[in-house]
């Protein structure tokens, strides 16, 4: 167990790196940079101090070196002008765009992201596991066909529209708050019961809009799993031995189709947190979403590279935690694991 | 039924008749027939042609897949006529007609049947609520004309024409979805848009296709390290998130380029994450038919790799090919229409039906000009269609089971 989980470890670590290479090297696509630009547009206006200031930034974040040197400058792994600071000493980098440091600039947003996509995450499961476990067992009547027409819709409605309406709608009849995170009230106040209630309440809609398309997703996968486990003799025996239907389906069926439903956080994850961004930004939640969209507009590389490798990253553990899951769940992973 | 029964059925019937027998078996009464006997043997009949006949059968059998086809086989035609079916142009506008709402078309016109007709309608502003509100004129039909000559359009971008199946009424206006923010024709730039939002996923998946077949090809073919490097390369690009890379992608698109440009970009932006699933099925695929003993054959017979790969081994997963590229289509005009929602896809003058939807980005088009919205409805209904087709071929392509 433990080798395969180190074996894992050192494959996320390595798949990460890469990932960050790539990341760096599709912010660095468009030609110039947030620098060059302001100082093309200060020079115009013949403002000496300025430009000035954003000479210094270029030499300073070592803008005016080959790429493949910005890339190990940002990453860390090469001294900068001032010696080491990149992400591995836990220098996120500058905001030109902002004019602050990238951490003081994302500040909370990271953690709401987070917080954000774990609570559809769990939404998904929430909904899905009994909902998929229901078509499966009552596959072929309408109630089945019901739960399958919802999975379709959800999973054909296009996210940021269904943000927009389920605002539009949740307001007018439910009263529930529009956009944002919290109350304004509760803005910077120190955390409380009535403060948490408002974050709960501003999380609803963004958790249902971010969580239907992979909910339709699971729903299907563990219905076609359960479905074929409930057809093996072993459920045929249970029967004819007088087993309740309830026991006859949670006890052994069900955890047996439990195991890809869990396997596929993998390809839920990035889907999910792709979903999560475009939400945001309708519902202009204070997550990475509206940052790394401005941060692309303006060229702002290091915030949009930073943004970029955090939500890969979030991905990246993700699927770790899943792996992990899964081979707690299977005995078959574990000990294969094992074996090699 | 086996063989057996049937040569014990007509003895019975022959001895006792079967108005009265004890039993209360059924009894075909019809005489023995050995040369129907022969001909079937032990084999299923029901099974018993060419793979391609059994997969269309079974696939007719989908009603909803059957219906989504035809529904899209029609959509797709219509996208090299668009400007004969539009009665406007996509960026005509109507500064008299801001916002103005749908025109129903009637038939009757005071109990008396004059054929299809609409009522003009004439804005009045609405200075509590700073809108527009129109007043339908409903002593005044003005009938439809079909066939007509209308606006002038480059067809093809070749010679000019002006010819529309249906026009607006002689001085009247004609606006069956409503018109938006600039007078435009909401109908007719859904129709124009058609044309960008189905390509899109066709360019998409032809360069998803191109990549994943050949990357997974070759690393079910060869094996060893081109393998292992592709399935890294797989596994790298599978964790990204999609959708903040294509932003970033398509942020890289230079603002100068044409809309053609930008469009062809986007697609190949949308293609270029999409292909590890499919190169992951390739793969696992090819590494069980290598085995196979005609492949075999024909590398000792001496044909190259690609002969092998090409003319061996892809018909045989043609099927898994069709499947996947028809559940990634609607996933890639999901991606288009996100993105130029965002304002980093396809860009105005360029009408798509994510752009169409950037303009209904905001709470006052919900709630007074919800027909500017429009888009969403094509757009379901095309992702929906994908969806169905998509399963009802995965479920025939395997007719065997």
């Amino acid at each position: 167990m433990i080798r395969y989980l180190a074996r894992r470890f050192v494959t996320m670590l390595v798949t990460l790196v890469i990932v960050s290479a790539l990341v760096f090297w599709i912010i660095n696509l468009p030609p110039g940079d947030y620098l060059s630009n302001q100082i093309a547009e200060l020079r115009a206006q013949g403002e000496a101090a300025s430009i000035e200031k954003a000479e210094f930034l270029r030499t300073q974040y070592s803008l005016d070196q080959p790429l493949w040197k910005q890339y190990l400058i940002w990453l860390g792994a090469l001294p900068g002008p001032d010696g080491y600071n990149g992400l591995l000493q836990g220098d996120f980098g500058w905001s030109f765009e902002f004019d602050q440091p990238v951490s003081d600039v994302l500040g909370d947003a990271l953690w709401l992201t987070c917080i954000v996509n774990f609570s559809a995450l769990l939404f998904i499961y929430i909904v899905s596991l009994p909902l998929g476990a229901i078509a499966a067992v009552k596959a072929g009547s309408w109630l089945d066909y019901f739960i399958a027409i919802i999975g379709y819709i959800g999973l054909a409605t296009p996210n940021f529209l269904l943000a927009l309406i389920l605002l539009y709608y949740g307001q007018l009849y439910l009263g529930l708050p529009v956009g944002g995170l919290m109350d304004p009230v509760y803005e910077g106040e120190p955390l409380s019961w009535a403060k948490v209630g408002s974050v709960l309440s501003h999380l609803l809609i963004p958790t249902i809009v971010i969580g239907t398309a992979g909910t339709a997703a699971m729903i299907r996968r563990l219905r076609a799993n359960l479905l074929d486990e409930l057809g093996k003799p072993y459920v045929v025996t249970a029967k004819a031995k007088g087993l309740s239907s309830t026991k006859r389906v949670v006890k052994y069926p069900l955890r047996a189709a439990l195991n890809p439903f869990v396997a596929d956080i993998g390809n839920l994850l990035p889907s999910l947190v792709s979903g999560s961004v475009l939400v945001s930004v309708v519902l202009s939640l204070p997550t990475l979403g509206p940052a790394l969209l401005t941060a692309l507009q303006t060229q702002d590389q290091y915030l949009a590279g930073f943004i970029l490798l955090f939500v890969s990253a979030l991905t990246l553990v993700g699927m770790l935690v899943s792996d992990i899951l899964l081979a707690i769940l299977d005995p078959r992973i574990r000990f294969g694991g094992r074996g090699r | 039924m086996t063989p057996k029964d049937h040569e014990t059925l007509p003895g019975k019937a022959g001895r006792a008749p079967s108005a009265i027998d004890p039993a209360e078996r059924y009894i075909d009464e019809a005489a023995y027939d050995p040369a129907a006997e022969a001909d079937t043997g032990g084999a299923r009949p029901d099974l018993d042609m060419p793979t391609g006949k059994l997969i269309r059968r079974r696939f007719l059998k989908h009603k909803l897949a059957v219906i989504s086809a035809v529904f899209l086989a029609f959509l797709y035609l219509c996208v090299p006529f668009v400007e004969v079916i539009a009665p406007y142009g996509a960026n005509t506008r109507d500064a008299q007609h801001l916002y103005a709402p749908p025109q129903p078309v009637h038939l009757w016109h005071e109990d008396e049947f004059i054929g299809p007709f609409v009522y003009p309608t004439t804005p009045q502003p609405d200075l509590e609520m700073f809108r527009w509100d129109y007043i339908e004129d409903r002593s005044n039909p003005q009938p439809l004309r079909f066939f007509c000559s209308g606006e002038e359009y480059e067809f093809w971008g070749l010679f000019p024409a002006d010819f529309h199946l249906v026009c607006a009424p002689e001085g009247g206006t004609l606006f069956l979805l409503g018109a938006d923010r600039l007078g435009r024709d909401v109908f007719s730039r859904l129709v124009y848009g058609a044309r960008l939002s189905l390509t899109v996923g066709l360019i998409g998946i032809i360069i998803s296709l191109t990549i994943g077949m050949t990357l997974g090809g070759m690393a079910g073919y060869f094996g060893g390290i081109v393998d292992s490097t592709v399935q890294r390369m797989i596994e790298v690009i599978r964790s990204l998130p999609e959708l903040p890379i294509w932003l970033a992608l398509s942020a890289a698109v230079p603002a100068t380029w044409s809309p053609v440009a930008v469009f062809v970009m986007i697609s190949v932006i949308l293609g270029l994450l999409d292909w590890p699933g499919l190169a992951r099925a390739v793969r696992s695929k090819l590494l069980s038919l290598r085995e196979e003993d005609f492949v075999r054959a024909a590398e000792l017979i001496g044909a190259k790799p690609s002969r092998v790969i090409r003319k061996h081994l892809l018909p045989n997963f043609m099927s898994h090919i069709v499947v996947s590229a028809s559940l990634s289509i609607p996933a890639m005009i999901l991606g288009e229409t996100a993105l130029s929602f965002l304002g980093l896809g396809l860009r105005p003058p360029a009408t798509s039906w994510g752009v169409m939807l950037n303009e209904a980005q905001n709470l006052t088009v919900v709630e007074f000009y919800p027909w500017v919205a429009s888009a969403m409805v094509p757009v379901m209904l095309v992702v929906l269609a994908f969806n169905f087709l998509g399963d009802g071929l995965r479920d025939a392509m395997d007719p065997y089971s």
